[in-house]
């Protein structure tokens, strides 16, 4: 009788101390089943990142033998070599360039874009259909026509500046003007960032906007006071997606610079991600590639870092969010 | 599409289905105090004007490289050069002599059956995590669930050179299972799309289903994936545009191969270097331009199909910053 009584509280769910109901927080075959569905993640996770990870940081200490398959411990001296190869320097230094003057063009012209697009009523769903296109556009047809278009001699791109009397540059040859041509093949695919901004704009509340101007609040003083802050959100998280898009950009550079190895290019055109491509699967440097990477991983995540510290003092983030 | 994509869960609060339902050409914009003053009217009437004068021209502008593309593409080989948009002389035969210059077909092929595989995988794989990140409740999920989240920040050149020789270990370089081989695993983004989607779904709908004697799995076959069909629809079309316009993979693994071997990225850069004079070629940018348009219309198709799932899929990564 004591037995049955003993035993009865612990089978009911709502046990008034707190040790049973701890237990029972989690149903077992529940938890179990939870475990099994993500088991797919936590698999790839292991060996794809967190492996990955740890086996380039250990690459990274290492020089890797492609042949024997064997890394043999080289101490830093990949990370020392990452200060003695000048091309790590030229690169990281075009890379950074290269995103200093494309992630704020992005943001402008996106949003510019998109303020247009807001404006209109009916009609705006073809405009966005169409300034879609280039984003749908596979890099490589991209870099196949831009490649014809920035040609500095007989280029659709010098001959319009021609019209309005300009002398184009050398696009895709002087040195200086290598990274405006790939902010340009950037710009054009700029629809992503668009439509990002485009769905926030449709959030700001129309109300906001007939209480500034019952107020006197001009067009300029109500994108300033009332648009920016209700898309900080979006705007954040365009410019660091942007950002980090930037410091690893590769197809383009690599299609109109680096693609034939028999043919010169200005250094200027050397990013980041192509050297790294170059050193790991052209020379198979395995070991300096890795540290290539980590470098990289530190730079950006130091760079995401002070945007997220410098953007959480102005973004606005709803309630209920 | 409309009404499949508003009908059954795509109703309920998902972050997924809210937005899907949103018309973005819906709403007129609402004219700010509707001040009747003549001279009011005007001023909008002529910023109407140019607003819509500054649309079409930035369509001419996004427009631009692909007409110039297709219009190459139809010209003789001495006439590439010459930007303009409709050929002096039509040479149709480019279309005919191309499957002869360039193995399209194998390309081809090889491209659809590895981003078909792609998007199936990750499609599957990322909708069963989400599903057991969305419906189970156990110990640690929410901690595993921000490292999914924060996998999403990792830049992929950390884990190039060592997913590389994971494969390399696992026998499997040279086949295709390198371009798919980790969609098997799930992706983070996607997992989020998905189980944001599944969040949304009404709880009793479950529990009904367990009352009937339905298993766990059964909750994620019977009811779960075929209410979130909009959702996989997203994630399947981003991975198959992803998979179809990747070069640098196809440079990683498949380089190596013989050139019947290749994607139709990595074929195009190919042939651009082959048919470049340098390397002596005789400079058939024609065809080039052939496989290039070629390798778009897909892409283009797949947009004009799934624009809504393509809108939302890049407004839901806005939202989610």
């Amino acid at each position: 009788m004591t037995a049955t009584a003993d035993r009865a509280p612990a089978t009911v769910p709502l046990g008034s101390s707190g040790k049973p109901l701890k237990a029972r927080k989690y149903n077992k075959r529940e938890a179990v089943a939870g475990y099994l569905f993500i088991s797919p993640w936590i698999v790839g996770f292991l060996v794809f990142t967190f492996g990955a990870m740890v086996y380039s940081l250990i690459i990274s200490f290492s020089n890797y033998n492609l042949a024997t398959n064997r890394a043999t411990p080289a101490g830093t001296s990949n990370y020392e070599l990452l200060f003695e190869d000048p091309k790590v320097a030229t690169s990281l230094g075009n890379t950074l360039f290269f995103a200093v003057l494309a992630v704020p063009l992005e943001i402008v012209f996106a949003l510019f874009l998109a303020g247009l697009l807001n404006r209109v009523g009916r009609g705006a769903g073809i405009f966005r259909t169409l300034y879609y296109l280039p984003k749908m556009t596979p890099s490589v047809a991209t870099a196949a026509v831009f490649l014809l278009l920035l040609n500095g001699n007989t280029g659709a791109i010098n001959e319009g500046l021609r019209i309005i009397g300009i002398q184009g540059p050398q696009w895709l040859v002087d040195p200086a003007w290598v990274k405006p041509s790939i902010v340009l093949m950037t710009l054009w695919g700029v629809s992503g960032t668009m439509v990002i901004f485009l769905a926030a704009l449709k959030n700001v509340p129309r109300d906001l906007y007939e209480v500034a101007s019952i107020d006197g609040a001009g067009p300029v003083r109500q994108f300033f006071s009332i648009t920016l802050p209700m898309i900080s959100g979006a705007l954040f998280f365009n410019i660091i997606v942007l950002t980090i898009a930037a410091l690893q950009v590769f197809d383009q550079a690599y299609l109109l610079f680096w693609r034939d190895q028999t043919n010169y290019s200005p250094e200027s055109s050397l990013f980041y991600g192509v050297y790294l491509f170059q050193q790991a699967f052209r020379t198979f440097n395995f070991g300096f590639a890795s540290a290539m990477a980590w470098l990289l991983f530190v730079i950006i995540g130091i760079i995401t870092a002070i945007q997220v510290r410098f953007s959480s003092r102005f973004v606005y983030y709803e309630a209920d969010n | 599409m409309t009404t499949s994509l508003t009908s059954g869960a795509a109703t309920q609060q998902g972050a997924v289905a809210e937005a899907i339902s949103t018309d973005f050409t819906g709403a007129p914009p609402p004219t700010p105090a509707q001040r009747s003053s003549s001279s009011y009217r005007t001023r909008s009437r002529i910023g109407k004007v140019v607003l819509w004068i500054a649309l079409i021209a930035f369509s001419c502008l996004f427009l631009y490289p692909l007409v110039w593309l297709a219009a190459a593409s139809l010209k003789p080989r001495g006439e590439v050069f010459d930007n303009s948009l409709i050929p002096h002389t039509w040479v149709w035969e480019n279309y005919a002599e191309v499957w002869n210059r360039l193995p399209l077909l194998s390309w081809g092929f090889n491209s659809i059956s590895i981003a078909l595989l792609a998007a199936t995988f990750v499609a599957v794989s990322s909708s069963l995590v989400a599903f057991g990140f969305a419906h189970f409740r156990f110990p640690g999920r929410r901690i595993l669930f921000g490292l999914v989240l924060a996998t999403m920040m990792l830049p992929g050149a950390v884990t190039l050179v060592p997913q590389y020789l994971i494969w390399k270990n696992l026998g499997v370089l040279g086949t295709w299972v390198p371009l798919f081989g980790a969609n098997l695993f799930g992706s983070a983004f996607y997992i989020f799309l998905q189980r944001q989607f599944f969040l949304g779904l009404p709880r009793e709908l479950f529990e009904a289903a367990r009352l009937d004697g339905a298993s766990y799995f059964g909750l994620f076959r019977r009811i779960a994936l075929p209410l979130s069909i909009p959702s996989f629809i997203i994630i399947f079309l981003f991975e198959f545009q992803a998979s179809w316009t990747n070069l640098q993979a196809a440079l990683i693994y498949l380089n190596a191969g013989g050139v019947e071997d290749f994607t139709v990225p990595l074929g195009i850069s190919y042939a651009m270097t082959q048919f470049s004079p340098t390397n002596g070629g005789q400079g058939e940018y024609q065809y080039v331009m052939v496989a290039s348009l070629l390798v778009t219309l897909p892409m283009l198709a797949l947009f004009a199909f799934g624009q809504r799932y393509f809108i939302e899929g890049v407004a839901t990564q806005g939202r989610k910053g």
